[in-house]
């Protein structure tokens, strides 16, 4: 029989080594899955995983993987902070928005304007909207002990309803014959956010990203604020001891991590999807979730952790585009990757002993 | 910038080039981007029904490949680019919300064919549209409501306030207020395709207002069921497909999508060669556009009265927009016996007199 004993402090080793298991766990069952939907798994696994990286097309694809990576690194490296410090940023989706809506809207109100200052105007802009947003569950939180958790996700409907109102209404493309959705950025150089170097799929959102990871490990490595984060998320009493004002460390991290939310916003509506539309998020607030804890919560690990997930979904697209394999099967196989990890953590924490030893 | 680009398409067509020979096959593929997953038993299960129609009736000589859930933007982009890279000769991107990025992806791939559904911006020549005239089921659905309606109270669940839609509302008021001048219509706004969670909300809130028949424009079957628990007080359509698992109430009858047709002639034109850029808009007369079975639950006078209606503008005898006809405002668009052009309805962003609310702005 097994038994499960408290490790005295969490084990480095399975802190490093779980996510590359659960890695592996999850192709292992994902394979299982794929085979009982009659497919063959290991072409499965060889396009989500290979095929992206070094397969026909790759020259496109690796430039993708930057794409969809940037947002979530940014994110995640900003909700790590305050996850680190168990403050809980469930509302990073709405930040996103919300710095796209101000961060466009400072743009458009000047279209069409040339100006080199234009688009780094629009960034703080943007990174204002997502400060803000945060602010709200935040000043809540520190004066009236609001749940930041509820307070930030309900956030995330009012703001897909305020999205959802200047796509139609006071963001709406004046050309556009009264159809929703803003003028393109693409055809507005100055507020345009193109790829810095063709086909590498890198684009400013992508630079702000790496720089953020190497700010964050430096704030987590080198700064007293990096140092009070992670106190108050271990022994928060000792924090209290130790100098650390609860409030300001809500503001801080709750104001980063929307700040970074803004800018990625920002960063994905003057670049990739080109234009404020309806349907402009698509879910990065809440993947960057599972990115921040695959990620251990560490940035370096983040940066890892982001383009395996921007894998996934590169090559889940192409799984399902070229094997048929339905999308649910995908969302499936991303959902095992969480449910490995969380399992595997077991082994951070504890230690599998044999019952004999009990015995004894 | 322009130089970027040039090099971006320089870069990509050379890699076609490269590509182009390698990927060489005697089969034609045909490729369908959807919105929602294909159990959605509406919209994207009928535009998929429309690509098996395609590979049966061409066998070995086409093969299909499909993508499920593809959200409108950047994500659209990329996945038409792939399958324009794994060698689709046809892609169909079945949303209007795929309108930028297929006309993106297009000017990249000159040698694939897009088909948009619904959309109207035809930038590159190899770049053509399809849509369905569902304004003419709309009237007859509007006349079994304002035949049906107790207390003069009608719903319509709107997806996007967009002209597609709008006329599908103008149609459907018009129509029921015809025969039931006392009728109010109250139109609640889902702000998706496909979210049957909202859906069945938005369809909750029309109900609590008083609303006994409910039309919708979202994809899925959730309307319908809140239209169930009522016990027969309610009743509905099927949208998009003929949603007869709710036969025969609350779905009285339905506008079925019929994409086989119009799917099967494009990618033949394609096989023989004579394929050409096109702005395809047909209705009941092309049959694209189906009414689903008429159900008992319907007294015998008004569905014959709603199948001659349906008939009538088959035969082309009857346009569902013929004025007089005013706009909202009470200003006249349309004058006695004219017919509304179809600049005016690709572009419709008013209600019609009557109709009270306003088009979200």
């Amino acid at each position: 029989m097994l038994r499960l004993e408290k490790r005295p402090t969490p084990s480095v080793f399975w802190s490093r080594a779980t996510p590359v298991l659960a890695v592996a766990l999850t192709m292992i069952a994902g394979s299982v899955m794929f085979a009982v939907l009659g497919k063959n798994p290991f072409e499965a696994i060889r396009t989500i995983f290979w095929d992206p990286l070094f397969g026909e097309f790759a020259w496109y694809l690796r430039g993708q993987l930057l794409v969809k990576a940037g947002p979530l690194v940014l994110i995640a490296v900003g909700l790590s902070l305050g996850f680190r410090a168990g403050i809980w940023n469930i509302g990073a989706e709405g930040q996103y928005i919300m710095g796209a809506v101000i961060g466009a809207a400072v743009g458009l109100a000047v279209y069409p304007t040339e100006n080199r200052l234009i688009f780094p105007v629009m960034i703080v802009a943007g990174a204002l909207g997502g400060w803000a947003w945060a602010m709200i569950p935040a000043i809540l939180k520190t004066r009236f002990n609001t749940n930041e958790i509820l307070v930030s996700l309900m956030l995330v409907y009012v703001a897909q309803t305020i999205l959802a109102m200047a796509s139609t209404g006071f963001l709406r493309n004046p050309e556009g014959a009264g159809f929703p959705g803003s003028r393109n950025f693409s055809s507005y150089p100055a507020a345009a956010n193109p790829e810095l170097i063709a086909g590498s799929g890198l684009h400013w959102g992508g630079v702000a990203a790496l720089a953020t990871v190497v700010a964050a490990y430096v704030l987590l490595q080198r700064h007293i604020l990096g140092f009070q984060i992670k106190l108050a998320g271990q022994a928060p009493r000792a924090a209290r001891y130790a100098g650390v004002k609860p409030e300001r460390l809500v503001l801080f991290c709750m104001g980063v991590a929307g700040a970074l939310a803004g800018m990625a916003g920002l960063f994905e509506v003057t670049g990739p999807a080109g234009q404020i539309s309806i349907d402009f998020n698509v879910g990065y607030g809440f993947t960057a979730i599972i990115v921040a804890f695959l990620g251990r919560l560490n940035p370096i690990g983040i940066l890892l952790a982001g383009l395996l997930m921007a894998l996934t979904y590169i090559g889940g697209e192409m799984a399902s585009t070229n094997l048929g394999l339905p999308s649910a099967a995908i969302q499936a196989f991303q959902g095992m990757l969480l449910f490995f990890l969380l399992a595997c953590d077991l082994l951070t924490n504890f230690r599998i002993r044999l019952a004999q030893v009990e015995a004894r | 910038m322009k130089r970027r680009q040039l090099l971006a398409t320089a870069a990509l067509g050379l890699s076609m080039a490269f590509g182009g020979a390698a990927l060489a096959q005697d089969k034609t593929k045909a490729c369908f981007v959807y919105v929602g997953p294909i159990g959605d038993g509406g919209w994207t299960f009928q535009h998929h029904q429309g690509a098996l129609d395609v590979q049966k009736t061409f066998g070995d000589k086409v093969e299909i490949a499909w993508q499920e859930n593809v959200p409108e933007g950047a994500d659209a982009e990329r996945v038409l680019t792939q399958m324009a890279l794994g060698g689709c000769d046809i892609i169909f991107t079945t949303s209007f919300g795929y309108m930028d990025a297929t006309n993106a992806v297009a000017k990249k791939f000159p040698n694939v064919k897009f088909e948009h559904a619904t959309g109207f911006k035809r930038e590159a020549p190899n770049v053509s549209t399809y849509n369905a005239r569902f304004y003419e089921g709309r009237a007859v659905q509007g006349h079994i409501a304002g035949k049906m309606t107790k207390s003069n109270k009608i719903g319509y669940i709107g997806s996007f306030p967009i002209p597609e839609v709008v006329m599908g509302i103008n149609s459907y008021y018009l129509h029921a207020k015809k025969v039931n001048p006392d009728v109010e219509l109250s139109v609640v706004w889902a702000f998706t395709w496909f979210d049957p969670a909202k859906e069945a909300d938005a369809a909750k809130a029309l109900i609590d207002q008083g609303v006994d028949v409910i039309a919708s424009h979202t994809d899925s079957t959730a309307p319908l069921a809140e239209a169930a628990k009522t016990g027969g007080k309610v009743i509905g359509f099927g949208q998009a497909s003929d949603m007869a698992d709710y036969k025969p109430s609350p779905r009285v009858s339905s506008i079925i999508d019929n994409w086989g047709p119009y799917y099967v002639k494009r990618v033949g034109a394609l096989l023989d060669g004579t394929y050409a850029q096109a702005d395809a808009w047909e209705g009941i007369a092309g049959g694209e556009v189906l009414i689903g079975e008429i159900t008992d639950a319907i007294p015998a006078d008004v569905k014959a009265e709603a199948e001659a209606l349906r008939d009538s503008i088959g035969a082309g005898t009857y346009h569902p927009f013929t004025g007089p006809i005013n706009k909202q405002d009470g200003s006249p668009w349309l004058a006695e016996g004219a017919t509304a052009p179809d600049g005016d309805l690709l572009g419709m962003n008013f209600y019609v007199e009557g109709i009270s609310g306003e088009i979200p702005k």
